[in-house]
């Protein structure tokens, strides 16, 4: 079994809002990600995918089909969109990183044929970062 | 849902590395530069990870402000900018990166209660790192 990732990055914004919370709860519990024009980041991607190494090719995934599912399943989706507003996974949804990571994971998962998709690590900002292994 | 949430911090701080019940020659020896008498310092960065279900009313695992407020007080405010050979917990305990780990996870475990502690990784410089999760195998 051998373990390889990609990465990728996009940008996006998104704002922090849960309407069954009042709006005095929605500041204390989400802070400054509580601005309804919302903020942005530019996160960081790391998909991991696992298998074993063809014999043929020497790959564990043909690097080629995995970067353009990522770009169909996950960067057309996300890159430069406000996520709240755009994406449906967050109509009712907040889109904090670990709610997107699980997103990306349900995004890629059955999209992946020769290899298994082991970890998704999404980057907020250099100092913090989400993983999801998919249900534990 | 399972998760796991890391955030990373970064304070400065000094030690020398040196056990007393050995001579000075072996000293010299075990601890090379790092015995220097009067310490040396470093940009340590400290990456917590905790482990938990995402909670479906507010999408997260805990609030980062209650991770970044307990770290900032009971760590980096403990930590940062002093000589660690000078501090309690390390009276008897040389000032490793090992022995920091497990001083900082002990501090986490026992007083850090918004979300399961999995495991801390620390940087002494971009050349090594250490981890621990209390024992555990850390989940990679």
């Amino acid at each position: 079994m051998v373990y390889l990732t990609r990465k990728a990055e996009f940008s996006a914004s998104h704002y922090y809002h849960n309407p069954e919370f009042t709006p005095e709860e929605n500041r204390r519990i989400f802070g400054k990600c509580n601005n309804p024009h919302g903020h942005g980041h530019n996160y960081t991607l790391e998909v991991t995918v696992k298998g074993n190494v063809d014999q043929k090719s020497g790959f564990v995934v043909d690097l080629k089909d995995l970067k353009e599912t990522m770009n169909r399943e996950v960067l057309d989706a996300v890159d430069h969109r406000f996520l709240n507003k755009e994406v449906k996974e967050f109509r009712d949804r907040i889109p904090t990183t670990e709610n997107l990571a699980i997103a990306i994971w349900n995004w890629l998962q059955p999209k992946l044929n020769a290899a298994r998709l082991h970890r998704i690590r999404l980057y907020e900002t250099p100092d913090l970062f989400v993983d999801y292994y998919g249900e534990a | 849902m399972k998760a796991y949430l890391t955030r990373r911090y970064w304070f400065s701080a000094s030690h020398r590395l040196h056990n007393n019940a050995m001579s000075a020659e072996q000293n010299l020896a075990v601890y090379g530069k790092c015995n220097n008498p009067h310490g040396h310092g470093h940009n340590y960065a400290l990456e917590v990870t905790v482990a938990g279900r995402v909670e479906a009313a507010t999408g997260m695992i805990c609030n980062l402000a209650d991770l970044d407020a307990f770290v900032d007080e009971k760590i980096l405010q403990r930590f940062s900018h002093e000589n660690l050979n000078t501090l309690e917990e390390f009276r008897s305990v040389i000032p490793t990166t090992e022995n920091l780990c497990i001083e900082i996870y002990g501090i986490l475990e026992r007083g850090f209660h918004h979300a399961a502690v999995e495991k801390i990784r620390m940087e002494e410089t971009m050349l090594n790192s250490f981890e621990y999760a209390g024992g555990r195998e850390a989940k990679h």
